[in-house]
C-alpha cells in the first residue's frame, strides 16, 4: 500500500511540475466566440471573484483565531455570544451584493431568452445516440437539407487499439454547418429520451426533450470549428455523441447549403432509378455502419443479452417483409428505433438488403427504394 | 451523578439487553439502534465508496479499460443511491437515536417498537437494491436522479426491484421523522424549553419535518414511474399524452430539499463541536435557529434551478434564480456564526475540531460553487458538467460525510466508553483531508473546461485532471479503512474514557457516565 501511494505521489508531481512546463491546461470556461457566451463569462467570473473575496475575509478571520486563540497559546475565551448589530449586518451586507450580480444576470437571462429575428431555423433532434439536423426552409420544403451526425471516432481508438486522435470522442461523420453574423434560432426535441445539446464556445446549452420543443439562439462571431457534448445521460453511449458546429462565411455558407440540397435532389432521383443487389450492400454497408453498429455491432455479432446479433438473426433471415417492418417502425419500448423517418428510401433499402447479404448473411434477395417509397406512401 | 450511576446498576439486574442475536433483533432500545444504524451506515459507505473506486479506475485514463458504458452507467446510479440513501441519511438517523433522547433528557425514543422496525426494513430494501446487480439487463442504470422516459420506457426490467426498494427506504424515513419529532416535542425534561436545545436537536427537528414533507413525493413520483411500466398511464410518457418535465418537478420538488435532508444535522453536530473546543458558548444561537428555518423553507421553492437547462418559462426561470441566490444568506449566517465562535476562543484541536473546522472551509467552498450555479445565464455552461460533480461533493464529503466522522470521534468515549487513538485521528483526518481535496478540486476545472458528468470515457484535454482525480479518489478510498481501523480498535481495546472527555463540552450527554448506561434519564434530570 505504501509503496502504490508512493508511486502515485510520485506521478502526481511529475504532472504538476509537467503542467507548469506545458502550460496549455484548461482550468476556466472558454470566453466563446458570441456576444452572449461572452456576457456569460464575464457574469461567471464575477460571481467567481464575490466569492473569492468573501471567501479571503472569512477564512482569513478563521485562520487568525486558529492561529491566535489557541489554547496552547494562552489564549483565554471571552464569553460574547450575541450581537444584533453584526447579523444584521452580515445578513444585508451578502444580500445587497447577490442583488447587484442577480439583476445583471437577469438582463442576461432576458437576451438568451428572445429567440425574435432569427435569419434561420435548425431543427435538432436528440437520438440515441446521435444528432439530427434539419435546415428549416418552409420555402422550397423538397430542398430541406436534414441529416444525422454520428460519432466519427472509431472504436480501435476507444478500445485503446490505436493511438487516440487529437479530437478524440470530439469529432463526427458531418458536422452542423453554419454562417457567421447570422442569427441561428434552434429548435430541439429528442426521439426517444432526454439528450442535452451544448457547444460551450457558444454558451448554448438546452435540453432536447421527446414531445417538447425547445428553443435556443445563438450568432456566432468568428468562422472556426466549435465542439461540445450530449449532456444529459442518454443511455449506454451518452458520452459517444458529440456535436460539432462548423461556423463559415456566409459565401461558403450558401455553397454548401446548395450543394446539400442538390445532393438531397439526388437521393430523390436515386429512388426512383433500378439497383442491384451489389449496388445496394454497397450503399448499405455505409448506412450501417452510421446507423446500426453501435449496438448491432461492425460484424453484426450483436452483444448478446442486450442487442441481438444480426448474422443469422431469424428476423434479417426469414421473410423479407417482416425485416422491413422492423427497421421501419422499431420495437417499441425498446432501444430498436423507428428508422422509417430517419432514413431516406435508398438507404432503407440499401441497408436492409446489406443485411440480408453481408454480415455472414446470405439471402440473394433485395428490397427497393422504389418499394420503400410506396410502403411510405401507404403508411 | 451518583443517581444515574445507581440507576444503571439498578436497570442491569432487571432489564439490561438481551444475550445474542435477539438483543438485535428485537431490540427497542435508542442506544442499540442508533448503534446498528451508525454499522449500517458504514458498511453502506464501503459499498458505495467501492463503487466510486470503480468509476474513478475507469476514468483514470482516456479509453475504455475495465468497464464498459453499460456498467458504467448502473455504477454511477447505484453509487449515488447508496451513497445518499444509505450512507449520509441512516448515518444521522443514528446519531439522532444515539444523542436526541440523551440531549433532551428523555429516557428513551418515544415510539421504540417503530424506531425497531424503521431499522430492521432498511437491510432489506438495500439487499434488493443490491441484487439488481446480479439481475438480467442489469441495475438500474439512469442515474441516482432516474429522470423519464430513461427510467421507464428506457429502463432495465429491474426498475422495479428500485422502485419497491425505494418505497421501503421511504418508509423507513417516514418513521424515523415521527419519532424524532414525538420524541423532541413530547419528551423533553422539564425546564428543557425549545429554545434551550442543542442545535443538533433542532436541526433535526427541522430536518424530520422535512423529511415528512418530501418523502411522500418521492414514493409518489416512483409509483408514477411504476404506474407508466406495468399499468398503461402516461405520466411521462409523451407519447401518450404526458410529459417527461412533469417527472423532473417532481422529483426535484422532492430532491432540492433532500439535499438540506443531508446537511442540516451536520449544522447541528458542528455547531456542537465548535463551541466544545473553542471552550466559548455559540455566537448567534438563536440566530441559528431562525437561519435553519428559513433554509428549510426556501428548500421549497428553488427547485427548479436543477432544470435551468429544460427550457422552463423567462419568468420562471428568473423566479428560480433569484430565490436560489437567497438561500445563500442565511447559509452564510450559518457559516459566520462559527468562524466568530472561534474569534476569540482558546482552541485545541483534537480530531473532531479538525474535522468540524475542515468541514467550515470545505462545506463553505461547495457554498461558493452553488452560489456560481445559481447564476442561471452561467449554469448553462456549468450544467451537467463535472463543476456540479464537484460541487455536490464537497458539500456532501467533507459537508456531510466529515461531519459525521467528527460526530463519531466526539461522542465515540460517550459511546463506547473508551477513547480512540488521538495519532491514529489525526492521521485519518490529515488523509481525508488530503485525499478529498485531490479528489474533487480538480473537477471544478473539468467543468469548467467543459467535461460532462456521467460518462465512462472522454476527451483527451480532460486526462491530466482526471488521473490526479483518480489518484486523490483511491487515497480517500483507503484512508476509510485506516477509519474503520480506529473505531475497531477503540471499541476493543481503547482506554477507558471519562464521563465528559472533552474539558469544553456542553450538554445532558456528559453527565451521564461513559459508556452510557443502557438507561438514561429514567427520571428526568433537572435543567436550570
Ligand atoms: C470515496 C469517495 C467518493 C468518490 C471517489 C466519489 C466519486 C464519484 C464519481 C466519480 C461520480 C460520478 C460522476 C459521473 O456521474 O460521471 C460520483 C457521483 C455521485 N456521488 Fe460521489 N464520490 C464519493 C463519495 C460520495 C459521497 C460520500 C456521496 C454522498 C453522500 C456521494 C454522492 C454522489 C452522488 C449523489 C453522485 C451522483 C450520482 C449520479 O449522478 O448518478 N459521493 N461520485
Ligand atoms: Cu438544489
Amino acid at each position: 500500500m505504501q509503496r502504490r501511494l508512493l508511486r502515485a505521489g510520485a506521478v502526481m508531481a511529475a504532472l504538476l511540475v509537467g503542467s507548469a512546463a506545458q502550460a496549455d491546461w484548461q482550468f476556466n470556461m472558454p470566453k466563446g466566440v458570441t456576444d452572449i457566451s461572452q456576457e456569460v463569462y464575464g457574469l461567471h467570473m464575477l460571481i467567481f471573484w464575490v466569492c473569492v473575496i468573501i471567501g479571503i475575509a472569512v477564512f482569513g478571520v478563521m485562520f487568525y483565531a486558529m492561529f491566535k486563540h489557541r489554547k496552547s497559546k494562552g489564549a483565554v475565551s471571552s464569553n460574547f455570544h450575541e450581537s444584533t448589530k453584526v447579523e444584521l449586518a452580515w445578513t444585508l451586507i451578502p444580500a445587497v451584493v447577490i442583488f447587484a450580480v442577480g439583476v445583471r444576470a437577469t438582463f442576461t437571462l432576458a437576451d438568451m431568452y428572445d429567440v425574435d429575428n432569427a435569419d434561420m431555423t435548425v431543427e435538432i433532434t436528440g437520438y440515441q445516440w446521435r444528432w439530427r439536423y434539419r435546415y428549416i426552409n418552409e420555402a422550397d420544403p423538397d430542398a430541406e437539407v436534414d441529416y444525422f451526425s454520428s460519432l466519427s471516432t472509431s472504436r480501435d481508438e476507444i478500445n485503446n487499439r490505436l493511438a487516440k486522435n487529437e479530437n478524440y470522442l470530439l469529432e463526427v461523420d458531418q458536422p452542423l454547418v453554419l454562417p457567421v453574423g447570422q442569427k441561428v434560432r434552434f429548435v430541439l426535441t429528442a426521439a426517444d429520451v432526454i439528450h442535452s445539446w451544448w457547444v460551450p464556445e457558444l454558451a448554448v446549452k438546452k435540453d432536447a426533450i421527446p414531445g417538447m420543443a425547445n428553443e435556443a439562439w445563438t450568432v456566432i462571431n468568428e468562422p472556426g470549428t466549435y465542439r461540445g457534448q450530449c449532456t444529459e445521460l442518454c443511455g449506454r453511449d451518452h458520452g459517444f455523441m458529440p456535436v460539432v458546429v462548423e461556423a463559415v462565411s456566409q459565401a461558403e455558407f450558401d455553397e454548401w447549403l446548395a450543394g446539400k440540397q442538390e445532393e438531397a435532389r439526388q437521393v430523390a432521383e436515386l429512388t426512383n432509378q433500378e439497383w442491384s443487389v451489389e449496388q445496394l450492400v454497397e450503399r448499405g454497408r455505409g448506412v450501417y455502419q452510421s446507423a446500426c453498429a453501435s449496438c448491432h455491432q461492425p460484424d453484426g455479432s450483436g452483444i448478446p443479452g442486450a442487442f441481438p446479433a444480426m448474422t443469422g438473426s431469424p428476423i434479417v433471415t426469414g421473410d423479407i417483409q417482416g425485416h422491413i417492418d422492423i427497421v421501419f417502425n422499431g420495437v417499441p419500448g425498446t432501444a430498436m428505433q423507428a428508422f422509417g423517418d430517419q432514413l431516406s428510401p435508398v438507404d432503407l433499402a440499401a441497408v436492409i438488403t446489406f443485411e440480408r447479404n453481408a454480415l455472414g448473411n446470405n439471402m440473394g434477395d433485395m428490397v427497393e427504394p422504389i418499394d420503400i417509397l410506396n410502403l411510405n406512401a401507404s403508411e | 451523578m451518583t443517581t444515574t450511576t445507581h440507576d444503571h446498576d439498578h436497570d442491569h439486574a432487571h432489564h439490561g439487553p438481551a444475550k445474542g442475536i435477539t438483543r438485535w433483533l428485537y431490540t427497542t432500545n435508542h442506544k442499540d439502534i442508533g448503534t446498528m444504524y451508525l454499522w449500517f451506515s458504514f458498511a453502506m459507505f464501503l459499498l458505495g465508496g467501492s463503487f466510486a473506486m470503480v468509476i474513478r479506475a475507469e476514468l483514470f485514463q482516456p479509453g475504455l479499460q475495465l468497464v464498459q458504458p453499460e456498467f458504467f452507467n448502473q455504477m454511477t446510479t447505484m453509487h449515488g443511491l447508496i451513497m445518499v440513501f444509505g450512507a449520509v441519511m441512516p448515518a444521522f438517523v443514528g446519531l439522532a437515536n444515539w444523542m436526541i433522547p440523551m440531549m433532551v433528557g428523555a429516557p428513551d425514543m418515544a415510539l421504540p417498537r417503530m424506531n425497531n422496525l424503521s431499522f430492521w426494513i432498511l437491510p432489506f430494501a438495500f439487499a434488493m437494491l443490491a441484487s439488481t446487480l446480479f439481475m438480467d439487463g442489469g441495475a438500474p442504470n439512469f442515474g441516482w436522479t432516474f429522470y423519464a422516459p430513461l427510467s421507464t420506457t428506457y429502463a432495465p426490467d429491474s426498475v422495479t426491484f428500485f422502485i419497491f426498494a425505494v418505497h421501503i427506504m421511504g418508509a423507513s424515513s417516514i418513521m424515523g421523522a415521527i419519532n424524532i419529532i414525538a420524541t423532541i416535542l413530547n419528551m423533553r425534561a422539564p425546564g428543557m424549553t425549545l429554545m434551550k436545545m442543542p442545535l443538533f436537536v433542532w436541526t433535526w427537528l427541522i430536518t424530520a419535518y422535512l423529511l415528512i414533507a418530501v418523502m411522500p413525493v418521492l414514493a409518489g413520483v416512483v409509483t408514477m414511474m411504476l404506474m407508466d411500466i406495468h399499468f398503461g398511464t402516461a405520466f411521462f410518457n409523451a407519447a401518450g399524452g404526458g410529459s417527461p418535465v412533469l417527472f423532473q418537478h417532481v422529483f426535484w420538488f422532492f430532491g432540492h430539499p433532500e439535499v438540506y435532508i443531508m446537511i442540516l444535522p451536520a449544522f447541528g453536530i458542528v455547531s456542537a463541536i465548535i463551541p466544545a473546543f473553542a471552550r466559548k458558548q455559540l455566537f448567534g444561537y438563536s440566530s441559528m435557529v431562525y437561519a435553519t428555518a428559513s433554509i428549510a423553507f426556501l428548500s421549497f421553492i428553488v427547485w427548479a434551478h436543477h432544470m435551468f437547462t429544460v427550457g422552463i418559462p423567462f419568468l420562471g426561470e428568473a423566479f428560480f434564480m433569484w430565490s436560489t441566490m437567497l438561500i445563500a444568506v442565511p447559509t452564510g449566517v450559518k457559516v459566520f456564526n462559527w468562524v466568530t465562535t472561534m474569534f476569540r476562543g482558546s482552541m485545541t484541536f483534537e480530531t473532531p475540531m479538525l474535522f468540524a473546522v475542515c468541514f467550515v472551509v470545505l462545506f463553505t467552498i461547495g457554498g461558493f460553487s452553488g452560489l456560481m450555479l445559481a447564476v442561471a445565464p452561467a449554469d448553462f455552461q456549468y450544467h451537467d458538467t463535472y463543476f456540479v460533480v464537484a460541487h455536490f461533493h464537497y458539500v456532501l464529503v467533507p459537508g456531510a460525510v466529515f461531519s459525521i466522522m467528527a460526530a463519531v470521534y466526539y461522542w465515540l468515549p460517550k459511546w463506547s466508553g473508551k477513547m480512540y487513538n488521538e495519532t491514529l485521528g489525526k492521521v485519518h483526518f490529515w488523509l481525508s483531508f488530503i485525499g478529498v481535496n485531490v479528489l474533487f478540486f480538480p473537477q471544478h476545472f473539468l467543468g469548467l473546461a467543459g467535461m460532462p458528468r456521467r460518462i465512462p470515457d472522454y476527451a483527451l484535454q480532460f486526462a491530466d485532471f482526471n488521473m490526479i482525480s483518480s489518484m486523490g479518489g483511491f487515497l480517500f478510498g483507503a484512508s476509510q479503512l485506516l477509519f474503520l481501523y480506529i473505531v475497531v480498535n477503540t471499541v476493543v481495546a481503547g482506554k477507558p474514557a471519562p464521563a465528559k472527555p472533552w474539558d469544553g463540552a456542553e450538554g445532558l450527554e456528559w453527565t451521564v457516565d461513559s459508556p452510557a448506561p443502557y438507561h438514561t434519564f429514567s427520571t428526568p434530570p433537572k435543567i436550570d
